[in-house]
């Protein structure tokens, strides 16, 4: 027998203050209230990209808006003594080959390229929304039928598609049938991830208690399933805002956009490019317009994406 | 091994006693945004060689995290800032990590909690037992490598174990992967074999087997084991030792039988009175020995189990028993499973049951994964449509009514599901989330669905605070509140408690028992408890049904059924209530 007996035979109690005993389960009520969203709109608030994207979108949409507050020159108006003219007090940015002025064109340009941006982003997410949700929600024929139809539409390239429909539309090309060519094409993305959010999300505890309470399917859709469904979808529309004006310059660029009388950014870029020697900055000023804007939506939108998504919050 | 451990070698040889593992006064923290958080802070303790020691204590008390330290696993963020771990003399803080793969597989093996993510799903199981013998160097890579492996999971009782070397981890079940991952743990006969939490995800059944196997296989070996749990039961029976941890510190600390017996911390008195597995044995015991061992501790916030569960069995009405509120009859469910070959083939949930609940009773479903009882919820609550058989509300069978009955019928029937942070609506605050039955049932005006919503808070002993808050602000007791609060907003007779308190701690778990004992006595409740677990419902029903594989096998009042069981599906299940070979009463 050893001299001492082993550690693990004596009984040991710690003393009782040292760690003194809590209720079981008490209440601690937070100083703030926090749910997703409440929590997302605090976690934005903190983040200088969010008042430097927002300050940018802000002023595009002033611009857009009522953009004869920053220029009194007609962008239609265009003098061919100033063509390729360099810049000057009256013309900041230079004039075009046209003789148009350079600046205001790319004000009253801005319209067009956010009027495209916000129609495409509506129709997108109203027929992504509708059809994820029915083909998510319902399932069974309805989603079969509806998730196929999207495939389909999934699996043609855009851009191809949008050249056909313009080409179609040849004599009536304007905001809204562009628009809708670019649309057409790019909501079976955003239906995919709301189907796939909603799928997790119909099969919570507290849809089936909605259930066993007699709340009629279509109400639990809209008040319980796609309002916690929904933030993925909230990140795809900001970002898909940035591609939609992305996709009206590129069809503008191919000479399938928006015709010749409507000014816009594609517009300007595709006009311009036989001066890139002898004019460069007809063609590189509205470019940095363009990128601005799209780089300002993007930037918003990967605000949002952190701060919806509570593991890259937790990240940071 | 032997090179590591001669430095100090002669300090305790003589005696004979060294422990094997030593910890002295172990702090661990984890870097948060809000700095340095303490884990665990200043534990001690031994473990001798060959020797079982369990550490208890409820989630966030830092058994984990203590276990972890010592094997060097802890999360990116987590810190050992102080004390010593010695293992075998030699100071495992202090130890590079080049070292430390050296130790561990080889000298501490490790058992991890939840066997369906500890196995690579791509690869098969002869590869992952073989690496890990190869990486310890037990094994030359090759033929000897495999024919070790054979001899592994054969050790690790697992049949036909060649055949099984060329199987994927899905095709295991969740014993047998724990069983593989036992036998990787002990594949090197390693010193002390850590199991974190090894059986909590399995059925109770399968965890008895797969304990008693590693029970014998540390017998055998010689090795030290130290069990990392919160079922108090399963570590007095599994451990000669416990460690009671509380809010990262031992609390208490001894011999099983004699902590069990004379707890001395308010804790540790705390957790016996609230384990139902040591509670439903002690009413067992209670019944031959009048006198109790334990008084009921002290305290307003202290739940005694069997002191709710004596008030509860003399609450009972006489009257009760007499008229029935559910029937169940001859039911069936047949569900169509996608095959995957173009095939859909039927599946038997739930095969002809048939029970009868009377108003004012509590009546348990048991049965382990798989056996249908949560289906046989889902068809009383209509949210399933039966195959065949019929289920009757008062008199009125379910499938005859209407949209507009069964609409009504809803009323008077409300389920509480089982995990907390899935049964609230999170985008919801809590007085919405109670008030949605009355504003679905169009109950009252807006005033008066506020003072109901106030009223039931109340109830469920919550804060009228709380009301504008949302549910990830709440612990999973507090959600459980809320949603039994919710699904007594309309008055129900009928409530549903699908595992209601299965993801819950025993301590907070003994809470929302003791209150719901405390509602249906006040609201004369009929409950219908479905549970996976034998223990609490000894506490809670009046009668039991025992499901298998969709039938019932076994079904009478809960103390008959507990008292002499007949069927031999119930006295296993019985049996491996953990705690079974604890004597309790002095």
């Amino acid at each position: 027998m050893p001299s001492n007996p082993p550690l693990s035979a004596t009984h040991f109690v710690a003393p009782i203050d040292e760690t003194p005993l809590l209720g079981v389960d008490t209440v601690s009520i937070a100083a703030r209230k926090s749910n997703l969203y409440l929590d997302a709109w605090r976690d934005v608030r903190g983040r200088p990209l969010f008042y430097i994207s927002g300050a940018i979108i802000l002023l595009i949409l002033v611009v857009a808006l009522m953009p004869k507050l920053f220029t009194r020159i007609d962008p239609t108006y265009c003098n061919l003594d100033l063509s390729n003219g360099g810049p000057s007090a009256a013309h900041l940015l230079g004039s075009t080959f046209q003789g148009c002025d350079v600046y205001a064109r790319i004000i009253f340009g801005a319209g067009t390229s956010l009027a495209v941006g916000f129609i495409v982003t509506a129709l997108v997410t109203l027929v992504g929304v509708v059809v994820g949700a029915i083909a998510g929600f319902y399932g069974r024929w309805a989603d079969a039928v509806l998730s196929r139809v999207g495939d389909i539409f999934f699996s043609i390239p855009y851009i191809l598609a949008a050249v056909v429909i313009m080409s179609l539309f040849s004599s009536a090309r304007n905001v809204w049938t562009i628009s809708l060519a670019i649309g057409a094409f790019a909501w079976p993305s955003t239906a995919r991830i709301l189907r796939g959010q909603i799928l997790s999300v119909k099969n919570a505890d507290y849809v089936t208690s909605a259930t066993a309470l007699g709340v009629s399917p279509s109400k639990i859709l809209l008040k319980h399933v796609l309002p916690n469904s929904i933030a993925p979808v909230i990140v795809i529309t900001t970002i898909g805002l940035a591609a939609a004006i992305v996709a009206e310059s590129t069809l503008s660029f191919l000479g399938v956009g928006l015709g010749s009388g409507t000014i816009s950014w594609g517009n300007e870029i595709s006009n311009a490019q036989g001066q890139l020697r002898t004019n460069p900055s007809s063609l590189i000023y509205p470019s940095i317009a363009l990128s601005v804007t799209v780089l300002a939506f993007i930037m918003m939108g990967e605000v949002v994406r952190d701060a919806l998504d509570p593991k890259a919050r937790a990240r940071r | 091994m032997t090179e590591i451990i001669e430095p100090t070698t002669t300090r305790w040889s003589e005696s004979g006693t060294r422990p094997l593992l030593e910890i002295k006064d172990l702090h661990v923290g984890f870097a948060t945004q809000n700095g340095l958080v303490s884990a665990v802070s200043g534990v001690n303790f031994t473990i001798m060689p060959g020797e079982t020691v369990a550490i208890v204590g409820e989630s966030g008390s830092g058994k984990s995290t203590t276990a972890h330290a010592i094997i060097d696993l802890l999360p990116g963020s987590g810190k050992v800032t102080g004390g010593q771990i010695l293992f075998d003399g030699l100071d495992l803080t202090a130890t590079s990590d080049r070292d430390f793969e050296d130790i561990r597989g080889t000298l501490i093996g490790f058992v991890p909690q939840d066997p369906m993510s500890n196995l690579n799903p791509v690869l098969n199981i002869g590869f992952q037992v073989q690496e890990t013998l190869v990486a310890n160097g037990k094994a030359q890579r090759g033929r000897d490598a495999k024919a070790k492996a054979i001899k592994v999971l054969q050790q690790a009782g697992l049949g036909d174990a060649a055949h099984r070397l060329r199987q994927y981890p899905h095709q295991f079940s969740g014993g047998m992967r724990q069983r593989v991952l036992i036998g990787i743990g002990l594949s090197s006969t390693p010193k002390l074999l850590i199991a974190d939490e090894p059986t909590s995800a399995l059925d109770v059944t399968v965890q008895r087997t797969i304990l008693d196997h590693l029970a014998k296989l540390t017998r055998e070996s010689g090795t030290a084991v130290l069990f990392i749990t919160h079922d108090l039961g399963l570590a007095a029976e599994r451990a000669e030792k416990l460690i009671v941890m509380y809010k990262g510190k031992v609390v208490e600390s001894g011999p099983s039988v004699e902590l069990l017996r004379n707890p001395q911390h308010p804790y540790t008195r705390r957790l016996v009175a609230a384990a139902p597995s040591l509670a439903s044995r002690r009413i067992q015991s209670s019944k031959v020995v009048p006198d109790r061992a334990y008084a009921a501790p002290s305290g307003v916030e202290d739940v005694d189990l069997i002191a709710a569960a004596d008030a509860r069995i003399d609450r009972l009405p006489a009257s009760v028993g007499a008229v029935p509120s559910i029937v169940v009859e001859n039911l069936t469910k047949v569900f169509h499973i996608n095959t995957g070959k173009l095939r859909r083939e039927p599946f038997t949930a739930v095969d002809s049951v048939s029970f009868a609940i009377a108003k004012g009773t509590t009546t348990a479903l048991v049965g382990e994964s798989g056996s249908g009882k949560s289906t046989v919820a889902r068809l009383i609550l209509k949210l399933e449509n039966v195959t065949s058989g019929s289920v009757s509300v008062d008199g009125e069978d379910l499938e005859r009514l209407g949209s507009r009955e069964l609409f009504a019928l809803r009323r008077r029937m409300q389920p509480v599901f089982q995990d907390p942070f899935g049964s609230l609506d999170p985008l919801y605050n809590i007085a919405s989330t109670i008030a949605e039955p009355l504003v679905t049932h169009r109950v009252g005006n807006r005033k008066e669905q506020h003072a109901r919503v106030l009223e039931l808070l109340d109830q469920v002993a919550l804060p009228v605070a709380l009301m504008d808050r949302y549910p990830n602000e709440l612990s999973g007791g507090q959600r459980q509140r809320v949603a039994i609060a919710r699904a007594l907003a309309l008055k129900p007779d009928i409530v549903i408690l699908d595992e209601a308190v299965s993801a819950l701690d025993v301590l907070v778990q003994a809470q929302i028992l003791a209150l719901l004992n405390e509602l249906q006595s006040e609201l004369n409740l009929t409950y219908l408890f479905i549970t996976h677990d034998l223990a609490v419902v000894r506490l809670v029903a009046d009668n039991v049904c025992v499901m298998q594989k969709g039938k019932i096998v076994e079904a009478g009042s809960t103390d008959s059924v507990f008292d002499n069981p007949r069927d031999e599906y119930t006295k296993e299940l019985l049996a491996a209530i953990p705690g079974a070979g604890i004597q309790l009463t002095v």
